[in-house]
């Protein structure tokens, strides 16, 4: 294994660049480093204006979402040694503006995500002496969808989330489903008021790529796919009975 | 729900119709293109087929399963237009055409099954 590596690297100051350029930089191959480290070693040793986030270094905080080699990954999860010989190219999440480098604009996320109400929503609380109690069946319902770490790769590799901003998206509606799918929850027709609408479940047109890339196996698409059926569902309901059940 | 959207029915339709094209289709496909002509199998012969036809629920069977495929084309290529050829704002147009077009060939497959 040869001991260097070229990595390229967007760089772009909105405020001052037409367009963002590609850096080259050549950084030691080493067998334990990932992507992540390797941009570290970037801003420690060569460039120290390099921009970019993290936080954790082990794939729990999901703010180091990036485009490796075209494809959306979480850097501090991705060894560097995959893409030997080189280069790698490293470039900001895709279907997000750029603020500088590789740091995107994460607003749009934020708004969507509070949009679908994931937290536990109860009509009544209990006394705050009385627990929740849980089955873990229970718990097994929706344990796969708290799994998410809004990194937003689901975002990245969205098809129709790159053509249609408005679509809510893939983890705004898996995180609504780990909420919906808790046996503690109340709160699933609030929820599927504003989901069921026409940016909500039905923007999704079953690509698949969100659950592709998806570094925690959340699965979104499946998520996506279960409350259109459930929708659908409480369509088929009202029809029948259209006073429903409130 | 304030706002009821019409995407639940239409959804509805693309999924049954993907159900009937993925596993009666092929069955019948089998039976009628290879198995009867190929002679891999004895056909149930002009006559007995054509009495089997006119029952009524065989008619309403035949109907379903032209009908449900053809609105699960609509749905995937209203989005293919949308997305594939990214014109989404002429999606009026676009869903006349593809859920119009379903209809059009509903009708037309029970003119003909009731026809016969
Ligand atoms: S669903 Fe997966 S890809 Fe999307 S934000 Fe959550 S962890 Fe990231
Ligand atoms: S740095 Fe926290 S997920 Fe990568």
């Amino acid at each position: 294994m040869a001991n260097r590596i070229t990595i390229e690297v967007t760089r772009y100051d909105p405020a001052q660049d037409e367009k963002p350029r590609f850096d080259s930089f050549e950084v030691p191959l080493r067998k334990e480093w990932v992507v992540l480290d390797a941009l570290n070693y970037i801003k420690d040793h060569l460039d120290g204006s390099l921009t970019f986030r993290w936080s954790c270094r082990m794939g729990v905080c999901g703010s180091c979402g990036m485009t490796v080699n075209g494809v959306p990954k979480l850097t501090c999860a991705t060894f560097l040694s995959d893409y030997a010989p080189g280069p790698v190219r490293v470039e900001p999440m895709k279907n997000f503006p750029v603020l500088k480098d590789l740091v995107v604009d994460t607003s749009d996320f934020l708004v969507k995500l509070e949009k679908s109400k994931p937290w536990i929503i109860r009509k009544v609380e209990k006394p705050l002496d009385e627990e929740y109690f849980q089955t873990p069946e229970q718990l097994e319902a929706y344990k796969q969808y708290s799994m998410c770490i809004n990194c937003m790769l689901c975002y990245a590799a969205c098809p129709v989330y790159g053509l249609d901003p408005l679509f809510i998206g893939p983890a705004a509606i898996a995180l609504a489903q780990r909420y919906n799918m808790d046996s503690r929850d109340e709160g699933a027709s609030e929820r599927m008021d504003i989901l069921s609408q026409h940016d909500g479940i039905w923007g999704c047109t079953f690509v698949g790529e969100c659950t592709q890339v998806c570094p925690k196996h959340v699965d979104p698409a499946g998520a996506i796919q279960q409350y259109k059926l459930t929708a659908t569902m409480e369509w088929v309901k009202a029809l029948v009975l259209p006073r429903g059940s409130e | 729900m304030s706002k009821r959207s019409n995407e639940p029915f239409l959804w509805l339709l693309f999924s049954a119709g993907g159900v009937v094209s993925a596993l009666l289709m092929p069955i019948h496909l089998l039976l009628f293109a290879l198995a009867f002509p190929l002679g891999w199998l004895d056909g149930p012969g002009y006559e007995k087929l054509l009495v089997l036809l006119r029952h009524p629920m065989t008619r309403v069977y035949l109907l379903v399963l032209c009908s449900l495929p053809l609105f699960h084309w609509a749905h995937r290529f209203r989005f293919t237009l949308y997305d594939g050829l990214q014109i989404k704002h002429l999606s009026e147009f676009i869903n006349v055409f593809c859920y119009g077009g379903a209809t059009v060939g509903t009708v037309v497959a029970a003119c003909l099954l009731w026809s016969i």
